[in-house]
């Protein structure tokens, strides 16, 4: 037992550089399970409220653009509303609550740390389970999916960004429906590929990119960018194109969040088909 | 020898700030990104105790993964350039230490060997952070290009930080 003690001691220099490190793995493995519980993320107290504190400055820096933004969606919004339509056929308009259920609704947030440069980016927000957010909420922009919420704290909620290796969002070409999986292979930001398009889909430069709303988190047909390239080969049963976001990732300074309120229902129905 | 505990502390802070406030926003060509703190690492007195050493690694890259989100990739990157630097100093000084040099530095090392042992820790320690990162070995190449770019872009920070350094601290330790 002695020698074991002076053993340790004199190599102790050796025997914390292993539990520290062990630590340190430990910590990067909880990660791959699928929620933190740990403390470590950009939205607890003291980080979060220091980069809320700087992000007060950069986002004003920002204002003009988001400004634009802003009377962009302002303009689109004006376009839909009921006002703006003349009601030609009586019938067509008659409101029924069981045809109308809300599905989707919608809150606005605003980033305040995001990454683009690691392999595997989060972001933050300013708004917490005090204000509703809960995990797997999506988070979107008009021109684009931002990512999923993976954790909250009271006032602050940390994002797994589209750019992260473990995201995949189901996509879909809006001009024929088929089907795909948009992965982020982290070189470019502003690049992303979708794999798994079926081999006979006949693809155009420039073709159109939506969500599918397969997955029980985004709405359907949200735009994600437009095709740049592919490469067709013999013999194999997929595609893998290349996608340019919409989204300018680097720029993000407010984003919405969107809950699916039917969310509980659909997995309910889906997850035990899943577990089988 | 108390101000000097004090000057570290107060670097420390420093470094934290400017890496997540400043540094973490740069990022040149698309993912080039400075990691300016373990300049503190590099600089702790040459008669640093080794527990100490390794404890300061651990809380200074743990309190960057904080901020960055990134879990604890930073503290397992400077933990081991830690346990690196040892054995960097006695390659890069030889056996004999020159007239017990308070902390590394360009005057107490030689310019190569100061250079040496910056390129070198960097490089342990972005090699470790970028294969935690990833974690996945489908990716190699592309990984050993950002390590090696990064640990380009790191190295010259805090060489021109060690520059800088040189001449008010060590005004200071006299």
């Amino acid at each position: 037992m002695r020698n074991l003690y002076r053993f340790i001691l004199k190599y102790q220099f050796f025997f914390l550089f292993l539990f520290l490190e062990a630590v340190a793995i430990m910590l990067v493995f909880q990660h791959q399970q699928y929620q933190r519980t740990f403390y470590l993320h950009s939205a607890n107290a003291i980080s979060g409220r220091l980069l809320h504190m700087s992000n007060g400055v950069t986002s004003f820096l920002l204002l003009r653009q988001a400004n634009r933004q802003l009377v962009e969606e302002n303009t689109l919004l004006l376009n839909r509303q009921m006002e703006n339509f003349m009601i030609t056929d009586q019938q067509q308009f008659v409101a029924r609550d069981s045809l109308y259920q809300a599905r989707y609704t919608y809150q606005h947030a605003r980033v305040i740390n995001n990454s683009v440069t690691r392999r595997n980016n989060y972001m933050t927000l300013n708004k917490g389970s005090r204000h509703g957010i809960a995990p797997d909420m999506g988070v979107l922009l008009t021109n684009g999916v931002a990512g999923i919420v993976k954790d909250v704290t009271k006032n602050f909620s940390s994002v797994m960004s589209l750019l992260h290796s473990d995201m995949q969002l189901s996509v879909m070409l809006k001009r024929n429906g088929h089907i795909g999986s948009l992965r982020w292979e982290g070189r470019d930001y502003r690049l992303a590929s979708v794999e798994y398009i079926p081999a006979h889909a006949s693809l155009h430069l420039g073709d159109t990119i939506v969500t599918s709303g397969y997955s029980t988190i985004f709405p359907p047909g949200i735009f994600i960018g437009t095709l740049t390239d592919w490469e067709v080969r013999r013999g194999e049963t997929f595609i893998t194109a290349t996608v340019e976001l919409a989204l300018d990732f680097n720029k993000l300074s407010y984003v919405y969040l969107v809950n699916n309120l039917m969310k509980e229902e659909q997995d309910g129905l889906e997850l035990p088909l899943h577990s089988n | 020898m108390l101000n000097v505990r004090w000057g570290y502390l107060a670097l420390f802070v420093f470094l934290v700030l400017v890496q997540v406030l400043v540094l973490n926003n740069i990022h040149l060509g698309g993912y080039m990104n400075p990691q300016l703190y373990v300049f503190l690492v590099l600089l702790l007195p040459l008669n640093i105790p080794g527990l100490l050493l390794l404890s300061v690694a651990f809380v200074l890259g743990l309190i960057i993964d904080m901020f960055s989100d990134s879990l604890a990739i930073h503290a397992g990157a400077t933990v081991f350039m830690a346990f690196c630097r040892p054995t960097v100093i006695r390659l890069v000084t030889g056996q004999f230490v020159a007239e017990d040099p308070e902390r590394p530095s360009f005057s107490s090392f030689g310019t190569f060997s100061m250079i040496f042992y910056v390129i070198a820790l960097v490089l342990a320690h972005h090699a470790v952070l970028f294969f935690l990162e990833v974690f996945r070995f489908s990716e190699v190449p592309h990984t050993l290009i950002r390590i090696l770019l990064n640990t380009g872009f790191t190295a010259l920070f805090v060489l021109l930080a060690f520059i800088f350094s040189d001449r008010p601290a060590g005004k200071k330790a006299r």
